[in-house]
């Protein structure tokens, strides 16, 4: 069991405070991805996880023995580097086998395993070679070869393919998920890129300004953020806001009212562009379309929704011409109601 | 006609970059030159002008007279002694002091690279009283040791700094992996650290030995009778004939050259590092 508690972790330096007691709890082969803007605290709470970072409070179990205070190389863990960090003055072989040098495995074993991860990662042609003759895609896929070598308890991985090229960060990806489901590693994934936390995750948590905003598998996050922030974070285009005036717990759009969590006041509807389907002329949800663009796939028109700002995706098969305005349908089911004081949304409705 | 003018930059560009290259040759060449053109020409030669181009009756006498001469042997002894000493002390501490620099925040970090730095701004004809009172107090006067430690005194500034651009030259990363991989912060160091900064420590090394071995002030004052190679040739070549002081300055420069040949891809290394 290498599930991973992490309880009300706080970290400050000096004034400013990276990391808001965080709390979160890993399931033993669970993948799970840290997924915000740079400089929200995900890779400090990575880092404090590995050991290379002390927190300033809060305790962190992995297979649930506290390892608040124990080095990097006493908590069973393996790492893979934002710049790969694979060792210049050795070769790939030495590389991958350098954690089990390290845990003094028998030459046979060293052997087995290095071959072992080299063929998951299809670099055994280059096992004799430096890393300053591999392009970075082959040094990457060294730095993840010599974290499985170890067959390591929990895997933390720091933007692992942010420097890669956009071709190759596709191609990794897809690599990463077959190798990674194949190991069954219990595996924390920083990225700021949604596509890569979506595409690999089961579970990802959005961190934003120190604190963890929401929980969640990817379609459960997609579909109803928990905060203004997460819908605005993830999706291209991102959910659109609208506030709305709520008469006796109802919003009415075009001839259709909704049922919404609130009685009076101001509601924001979380809308995600591709949700919504044309309505006939004269119904619906106006949208004033100011641009237009077909994009091949689909058609994607920038306006406004009661004079505020809209993106919303429609068939490529639909026709729309600049600044003319459409109606829309909206899908009760897959619309978020938020409030519009603190920007929290409202539970969906079951 | 663009093509013709541009041609005529790029020419006098070239001619600009090489007629300096030529200039920076001949300030450093021409002295060696003159100066083995006085050893190798003999009695008359030094006195000889114009000069020839090359030397006229060439005779290997005055070197081999030197090298004969008492107490040179000894004195290079000595000289290597002291560099030794030089370069093991500046080493030792200096490098645990650059990768302190290198690696930590700690507090006056800054004031710590100036105080440092400040250690040369004491010019050693100020100091060479009291530190030749205390060195006979301590029983350090006219020992090897005494002026190794001197040197080292010159040469640790330089070696702390140094090595800071060298240790901050190995990226961070790489230890933070090898701990995660099962190194102690002192086994990260010697397996990952140490070899990657090797060059540029030896580098470091020779240039601390070279320190040593060209540092004329200190070593006259604070020894006389264990000198040093070049303490001992200001005494006997102030009374020697023109061609062997010539001689014994061309054999000075011989080892710092040699030293500085062999390892003049590492100082260019060091110093394109600690010039970030």
């Amino acid at each position: 069991m290498t599930n991973i508690v992490i309880d009300n972790i706080r970290k400050s330096f000096g004034p400013f405070q990276a990391l808001k007691d965080v709390s979160l709890t890993i399931n033993d082969g669970e993948f799970v991805s840290l997924l915000g803007p740079s400089g929200c605290g995900k890779t400090t709470l990575l880092r404090i996880i590995a050991g290379l970072e002390t927190a300033t409070s809060g305790d962190i179990s992995i297979g649930g023995r506290s390892v608040i205070g124990l080095p990097p190389k006493d908590r069973g863990l393996a790492m893979v580097f934002q710049n790969y960090a694979v060792f210049p003055h050795m070769t790939v072989y030495e590389n991958v086998a350098f954690g089990l040098r390290m845990q003094k495995a028998d030459e046979a074993r060293v052997r087995k395993q290095v071959e072992k991860a080299a063929g998951l990662l299809h670099i055994e042609p280059y096992l004799d070679r430096y890393p300053n003759k591999l392009s970075g895609g082959q040094r990457q896929r060294v730095a993840v070869a010599r974290a499985l070598a170890v067959e390591p308890g929990v895997l933390l991985m720091d933007e692992p393919l942010s420097n890669l090229d956009a071709l190759l960060r596709l191609e990794m990806r897809t690599e990463l998920k077959t190798v990674l489901q194949s190991a069954g590693t219990t595996t924390i994934y920083v990225t700021h890129d949604q596509t890569e936390a979506m595409g690999l995750s089961d579970r990802i948590a959005v961190v934003h300004d120190g604190r963890i905003e929401q929980v969640g598998t990817p379609v459960e996050i997609y579909n109803h953020p928990a905060t203004r922030f997460v819908g605005g974070f993830i999706g291209n285009p991102p959910m659109n806001f609208i506030t709305m005036p709520v008469l006796a717990g109802q919003v009415a759009i075009g001839s259709e009212s909704f049922s919404v969590p609130t009685s009076s006041g101001d509601i924001v509807l979380g809308l995600r562009g591709e949700t919504v389907e044309r309505a006939p002329s004269g119904q619906g949800l106006e949208m004033q379309v100011r641009v237009a663009e077909p994009m091949g796939s689909h058609l994607l028109l920038t306006g406004s929704i009661l004079d505020q700002p809209a993106r919303v995706i429609l068939p490529a098969t639909e026709t729309v011409r600049n600044g003319e305005t459409v109606g829309l349908t909206l899908d009760a089911k897959r619309v978020t109601w938020l409030s519009p004081e603190d920007g929290v949304s409202y539970p969906a409705a079951a | 006609m663009s093509t013709a003018r541009n041609a005529g930059f790029i020419s006098a560009r070239r001619l600009l970059l090489w007629s300096g290259i030529v200039a920076l040759c001949a300030w450093v060449l021409v002295p060696i030159y003159l100066v083995a053109l006085g050893a190798l020409g003999g009695r008359s030669g030094v006195y000889q002008w114009p000069k020839t181009i090359l030397p006229t009756n060439v005779s290997l006498q005055p070197f081999i007279l030197f090298l004969k001469t008492e107490g040179v042997f000894q004195s290079f002894l000595n000289s290597l002694g002291a560099a030794g000493i030089t370069v093991t002390l500046s080493i030792l501490l200096g490098a645990p002091a650059g990768y302190a620099l290198a690696r930590y925040d700690f507090r006056g970090k800054d004031s710590f690279r100036l105080l440092v730095l400040l250690t040369r701004a004491f010019p050693l004809a100020i100091l060479a009283l009291p530190l030749t009172v205390s060195f006979i107090r301590l029983g350090l006067y006219d020992t090897v040791v005494g002026v190794g430690l001197i040197h080292t005194v010159l040469a640790l500034p330089f070696a702390a700094l140094v090595t800071q651009g060298i240790f901050l030259g190995v990226p961070r990363e790489l230890e933070e992996a090898a701990w995660v991989f099962g190194c102690t912060r002192i086994q990260a160091f010697f397996k990952i650290v140490a070899p990657l900064a090797l060059p540029g420590l030896v580098a470091t090394a020779v240039f601390a030995f070279v320190i040593s071995w060209n540092e004329v002030f200190a070593a006259s004052v604070l020894t006389v009778r264990h000198r040093t190679l070049t303490a001992y040739l200001l005494t006997v070549l102030s009374e020697s004939p023109m061609h062997y002081r010539f001689a014994g300055g061309l054999l000075l420069i011989l080892p710092s050259v040699v030293f500085i040949f062999a390892v003049r891809r590492y100082l260019f290394a060091i110093w394109g590092i600690s010039s970030k």
